[in-house]
């Protein structure tokens, strides 16, 4: 049976273990809340850049653009990955980079990756990396995502890609999110299809049509890229927060049966000094 | 009474405005274009300048860092990258920019690297735009 010293100090070590989990589960539901407003803040923008281009589709009578087509021309395929840079957070890492891998299989692939754990992955089973970028998952702009999406336009357009994919997680609510593979590039026209509501014909381009895409197409890119960084940084904490959740719980069930433990065993203690004091006396008689 | 333009403006980060104006002065690449009321259909894409919100004689004015404005039946909406009041512009960090994309400027003259350049120079322009409407 273990002594009362060791079981005390078991105590303490969980008991401190308990208060950081604790509060990192207090610290990712604040900041939760503040990143679930940023993802409201974000989906205004990328719902009018869409539109834009689904009534120039209409209005040109389907879309003829380099960035865009349905049918992927080689294997050559660009994966951005967007993963956090911090682990404890439960499957969220893991669950991404799986994702990307599935959809790695069979293509020649270059990566962008954002977040440490990404990197580390990927590194690990020595894939090509064209771009990784670490230490801006938790405070990053649009120019970030600008700048990646910029590099992942020069592959596409340079021939050096034949495809763009963003992997990134899917926020379902603040327990559940999945990881989810999208296209971006060649833009699938047929996507836009159905987005308008009216179509307004009679609307004029400056300085054309072709232009305002031109202009449009690479800041589309750029939205999603954005859009998904920011609901990977909802996911990521959200994930944070439930596995810090739990750690709490179990923390919390190892305290009870350890001190139920402790009291036994400082009683059987008291019980043995006792019976110890008795039968001395009984001997002095 | 007349009819007031519907405006709104929106940037990655947030709604930026929302709401009513007598007219709107947008800098296209085209030059600069007033919005009014009852405009037709119009899609255009922006330049780097101010973003001018006249309403009943009282101007405000805002930086528009780029992007795309589209003009239909329910009015005016500013797709833009960045976007700023006045009062929001960091002055000094715009005074640091400036000093250094000039500096870079001056190398890049040297190195003849072109994308640097060409970096350097947007990163002026923006930070003259915006040190531009805080002195004002």
């Amino acid at each position: 049976m273990a002594s009362m010293r060791d079981i005390k100090r078991r105590i303490k070590s969980v008991n401190s273990t308990r208060q950081i989990t604790k509060a990192m589960n207090l610290v990712a539901s604040s900041k939760l809340n503040k990143a679930k407003q940023r993802l409201e803040g974000t989906k205004p923008y990328a719902q009018e850049t869409r539109k834009v281009i689904a009534e120039i589709g209409a209005a040109m009578g389907g879309i003829s653009h380099p960035l865009f087509g349905n049918e992927i021309k080689g294997n050559k395929a660009l994966i951005i990955v967007i993963s956090g840079d911090k682990g404890l957070c439960g499957g969220y890492n893991s669950s991404v980079c799986k994702e990307a891998q599935s959809l790695a299989d069979g293509k020649e692939v270059k990566l962008i990756t954002v977040g440490l754990k990404g990197r580390e992955y990927f590194k690990r089973r020595n894939f090509t990396f064209d771009k990784s970028v670490v230490g801006i998952s938790e405070r990053f702009d649009y120019n970030d995502a600008a700048a990646i999406g910029a590099r992942a336009l020069k592959l596409f357009e340079d021939g050096e890609v034949d495809s763009v994919y963003l992997v990134y997680t899917r926020f379902i609510s603040s327990i559940s999110s999945t990881p989810k593979a999208i296209r971006l590039l060649p833009v699938d026209a047929e996507e836009f299809k159905g987005e308008i509501e009216e179509t307004t014909s009679l609307t004029l381009y400056e300085p054309s049509e072709e232009e305002v895409l031109d202009y449009v197409v690479p800041k589309y890119v750029n939205t999603v890229i954005y859009g998904g960084m920011v609901e990977s940084s909802v996911c990521e904490l959200g994930a944070r927060m439930a596995a810090m959740d739990a750690a709490t719980d179990n923390a919390e069930e190892m305290l009870d049966s350890l001190n139920l433990l402790y009291n036994r065993v400082r009683q059987g203690a008291i019980t043995q000094e006792i019976t110890e004091i008795v039968s001395g006396s009984n001997a002095l008689e | 009474m007349a009819n007031k333009l519907k405006l709104r403006v929106v940037t990655p980060a947030k709604d930026f405005f929302n709401g009513e104006c007598d007219m709107a002065v947008l800098k296209t690449i085209d030059g600069d274009t007033g919005i009014l009321y009852g405009h037709q259909p119009l899609t255009t894409v922006l330049d780097l300048g101010y973003l001018r919100i006249i309403d009943n004689n009282n101007e405000k004015r805002s930086t528009m860092l780029g992007g795309f404005a589209k003009v239909n039946s329910e009015g005016l909406t500013i797709i833009s990258e960045a976007a700023e009041w006045a009062d929001e512009i960091d002055v000094q960090r715009a005074l640091e920019s400036k000093k250094r994309a000039e500096q870079r400027l001056e190398q890049g003259g040297k190195d003849n690297d072109e994308v640097d350049v060409l970096r350097a120079e947007a990163s002026l322009k923006r930070a003259l735009l915006r040190l531009g409407l805080a002195e004002k």
